[in-house]
């Protein structure tokens, strides 16, 4: 009795475990306990903190943690808009680190010459917000009222975005000297944490406070699964797509920001180049479907940090900048090889065989 | 046996999972005949067709062409024995030109002869009179003309037997003359043709016979001229017509509700999707239906009330006062409600939870801004899981998990919360089984009687008609034909306005 008893929990265990791995949330936790075993077994210094003082004698915290937390912002940034765009349009923007230049080179544009004062910088700001939602605009009108596919919609500003930029700014470099403009991308004086780490979670927190205040979660889902349904609730699923689009215009002008205070310049042909592949990796990451419908914003957010852990790794351990790309594709095939519903089947009728037997040999 | 057979099927059948597709059914083919498929929706006419063509492989059964036994495996197969079908949708590419799209897929290892194609495909063009020249690209033509282009490759292909398989959905009525005089001449030729279409007028324009199916079996075949209209109709439906005398019980205490103004008033509607402009009322507390043979449009008129199509001619009152209605919101927000007939590609979010499937429409009519709160909509859910009894493992299941009568009550569901004062039901108890059919209908008239909702219900199956509403709308071949109100409610009424004409 106790034996049969005991079996059944051995079962139910396994079963649970099973039932885990089908959770959204499994993959980029698996993802992230590998990383840091790896991390703990290679070298545990990878985890310490330290607080010590910059040149100025400003405290500043320093780490590898603080690091990819500091490195993810940006992309952490981008991966919001791009889990909408996805959910929304079932495609994916690749234009956006082009955009970023785009928006980057605004802001300089703005504020080159004259003396730079908080205004100025607000003002900047604020045009590179309206600029990058305008190109957001243009690709979503592409994509959701012409009905171009996305990669191809957003291809068109991928290839001119940077020569815009460039353009925008007579191919000058403006180099913007007042400290106070690269508070945002590096530490405000007496903050030992870095700006950029507090502009993420302030993204992060608004866009929770707007997918719970409002529809847009709903609506980008259904329109996502089933447009015709959609319309015939009532949504209209083209300028919901549209809407997507906008918000990941405003999500680059954000990371741009972030960006050219980094620097306190921009290169245009270097500028976030790649960053479009990191964010629609994040949002593969977080287990949502690239094919759109449902998602998981928490998810997506979590895989952003997890693509800037694996980069800091890589660096760690001396991984030259030029063969990273080809070790996050080797986790891309992974991912994506095991997220396909052809292998997920399998798996999932391997772990029902393995349970069976299981529990067949504990009978016996 | 006649010595002019093309075509002969000997007890075919074809078996599905759980479904016998076809049983023992015979078809003949002569040649020099054209020959209507005739069936409702389910009847067996594609799943014939397709055996025929190769796409199924058959279960039982022989065929026969010319009294050769042929064996049928594969598409291949049928155009080797000189099997051809046009589809409704072509199967060309309107990206080649005329003379390309002809020969594409059948010169084996010979090189293009780009002279002799277009020779060619010119002595075709002109001898069967198909108004397109040879070097055009076949996206610049008419559909009807790339039917036709369709149906000359065909021909160039040594076709014995072709298939039209609803040919005329998509053209107009000059273009669908040009087809018919194109079958005409092929049939002169000596083609045998296979026609199937939903438009019961020309079956009569231009068929000789017909093979009436029905539920996988052969109702019989029939000369076109032994076969008045109300008798095809009702070997169609499956009801006897001289049966059907069963008239309805009228409740003489029941007082006539078309009084005051209607909720609904449509004057000269008309959408995109094809159809005659109509006129259409309904009051409160009223059930009625749109009724007609598959592809009569009676979808597309309540879709055109609900903006689900383009309106583009005529005008509806509500409740007396004109409203505008140019998207589905708009009809939602005047108090519309529509269950689609294609509930898997226009009812269910699949993904979406049962929860977020039941409040779409009425979290839609409160806007962005006003998201209902989980607890709320997590009442809402099991409410409504409660009244219409949903069996779903729970509120957070997705909906596409249901079985597809509960997949229908999360849909009643949805519109019955946002309160609408008239509910379209488009088809709503297709495909599920006969106890939530009952409930269905049910509901329909509790709507109506204890609420004082308006609702028009439509099915395909006449005795649930009659059983629901007190007034029927009746449609043939996109136009509406007639109407008929509670004390001419039977079967043989019904079906005889269905048919019209010389019935």
């Amino acid at each position: 009795m106790a034996q049969n008893g005991n079996q059944k929990k051995g079962g139910s265990f396994l079963e649970k475990l099973v039932a885990l791995t089908r959770k959204q949330f499994f993959i980029p936790i698996a993802a992230l306990t590998i990383l840091v075993l790896f991390n703990l077994i290679m070298d545990p210094s990878f985890f310490a903190i330290t607080l010590g003082t910059n040149s100025n004698g400003d405290p500043v915290l320093s780490g590898y943690l603080i690091t990819i937390l500091n490195n993810a912002s940006e992309l952490v940034i981008l991966a919001i808009g791009m889990t909408l765009v996805t959910s929304a349009s079932g495609g994916q923007d690749i234009s956006v680190g082009s955009a970023i230049a785009i928006a980057g080179s605004v802001m300089l544009r703005i504020l080159v010459g004259g003396p730079v004062n908080p205004g100025k910088i607000i003002l900047a700001f604020l045009v590179a917000c309206v600029v990058a939602m305008i190109f957001g605009a243009f690709n979503g009108v592409l994509v959701a009222y012409f009905k171009i596919q996305p990669m191809v919609a957003t291809l068109i500003l991928f290839t001119a975005g940077r020569s815009i930029a460039a353009w925008i700014n007579n191919n000058e470099l403006p180099i913007i000297s007042e400290p106070l403009f690269g508070y945002f991308g590096n530490f405000i004086p007496g903050v030992a944490l870095p700006t950029p780490v507090f502009i993420a979670i302030i993204c992060v927190i608004i866009i929770m406070l707007v997918l719970k205040f409002t529809t847009l979660g709903l609506y980008t889902q259904a329109v996502g699964i089933n447009p015709s349904s959609s319309r015939l609730n009532g949504i209209d699923p083209a300028k919901v797509k549209l809407i997507t689009y906008i918000i990941l215009g405003l999500c680059v002008a954000i990371a741009g920001f972030i960006k050219v205070s980094r620097f306190s310049t921009i290169n245009y042909s270097v500028i976030a180049k790649d960053i479009e592949m990191d964010a629609i990796l994040a949002v593969a990451l977080g287990g949502n479907s690239l094919g759109g419908g449902k998602f998981n914003m928490a998810s997506s957010i979590m895989g952003a940090y997890i693509i800037q852990f694996l980069t800091t790794t890589l660096f760690k351990f001396n991984v030259v900048s030029t063969a990273l790309p080809a070790y996050k594709a080797v986790v891309v095939i992974v991912l994506v090889v095991l997220s396909a519903p052809v292998v997920r089947e399998k798996l999932d009728s391997f772990w029902k065989k393995l349970s069976t037997k299981k529990s067949v040999k504990e009978a016996a | 046996m006649e010595n002019n057979v093309l075509l002969q099927l000997n007890g075919i059948c074809k078996y599905f999972p759980g479904v016998r597709a076809l049983q023992n059914v015979d078809f003949t083919l002569r040649s020099g005949e054209i020959h209507a498929l005739m069936g409702e929706n389910g009847a067996g006419k594609s799943t014939l067709i397709k055996v025929l063509t190769g796409v199924y492989t058959k279960d039982g059964g022989n065929v026969r062409i010319e009294g050769n036994e042929a064996t049928i495996k594969s598409p291949q197969d049928a155009q080797n024995v000189g099997i051809s079908t046009v589809y409704q949708e072509i199967a060309l590419c309107p990206n080649l030109t005329v003379a390309e799209n002809m020969f594409i897929g059948r010169g084996k290892g010979k090189f293009t002869d780009w002279k002799m194609m277009n020779a060619r495909t010119t002595e075709l063009l002109t001898s069967l009179d198909i108004p397109a020249t040879a070097t055009q690209q076949l996206g610049s033509c008419s559909i009807a003309v790339q039917q036709m282009v369709a149906i000359a490759r065909a021909v160039d292909m040594e076709c014995k037997v072709l298939i039209l398989d609803e040919p005329t959905s998509s053209l107009d009525e000059s273009e669908v003359a040009k087809l018919f005089k194109l079958m005409r001449d092929l049939k002169a030729k000596g083609v045998g043709i296979i026609f199937v279409t939903h438009f019961l007028d020309q079956v009569y324009e231009v068929c000789d016979r017909i093979t009436v199916l029905r539920d996988g079996k052969l109702v019989g075949e029939y000369v076109i001229q032994d076969l008045p209209r109300v008798q095809l109709v009702s070997k169609m439906l499956g009801k006897e017509f001289d049966e059907m005398s069963d008239i309805k019980t009228v409740d003489p205490e029941a007082k006539d509700i078309k009084v005051g103004t209607p909720v609904i008033e449509c004057t000269g509607l008309q959408s995109d999707a094809g159809i005659k402009p109509f006129d259409f009322k309904i009051w409160k507390g009223e059930v009625n239906g749109f009724t007609g043979l598959l592809g009569s449009g009676r979808s597309e008129c309540v879709r055109s009330i609900f903006g689900a199509d383009r309106v583009i001619a005529g005008e509806v009152k509500i409740d007396g006062k004109p409203v505008k209605i140019k998207k589905p919101l708009d009809a939602m927000k005047a108090g519309i409600g529509y269950l689609p007939e294609d509930r898997k590609l226009d009812g269910i979010v699949a993904d979406l939870s049962v929860k977020d499937n039941i409040i779409l429409a009425y979290q839609v009519m409160k806007g962005w801004g006003h998201p209902i709160s989980k607890t709320k909509a997590e009442e809402i859910a099991q409410k409504y899981i409660k009244l219409l009894d949903i069996k779903t493992a729970s509120s957070e299941t997705p909906i596409g998990q249901l079985s597809g009568g509960n997949q229908q009550k999360c849909i009643l569901a949805r519109w019955l919360l946002t309160d609408p004062k008239y509910l379209i039901l488009d088809e709503p108890t297709r495909g599920i089984d006969i106890g939530t059919k009952v409930e269905i209908q049910k509901l329909a008239l509790k709507l109506a009687k204890e609420e004082g909702k308006s609702v028009t219900f439509i099915s395909s199956e006449l005795d649930e008609m009659i059983r629901t509403c007190s007034r029927l709308v009746v449609m043939r071949d996109r136009k509406v034909v007639g109407e008929l109100n509670e004390s001419e409610l039977t079967q043989s009424k019904i079906m005889e306005t269905i048919a019209g004409g010389e019935g």
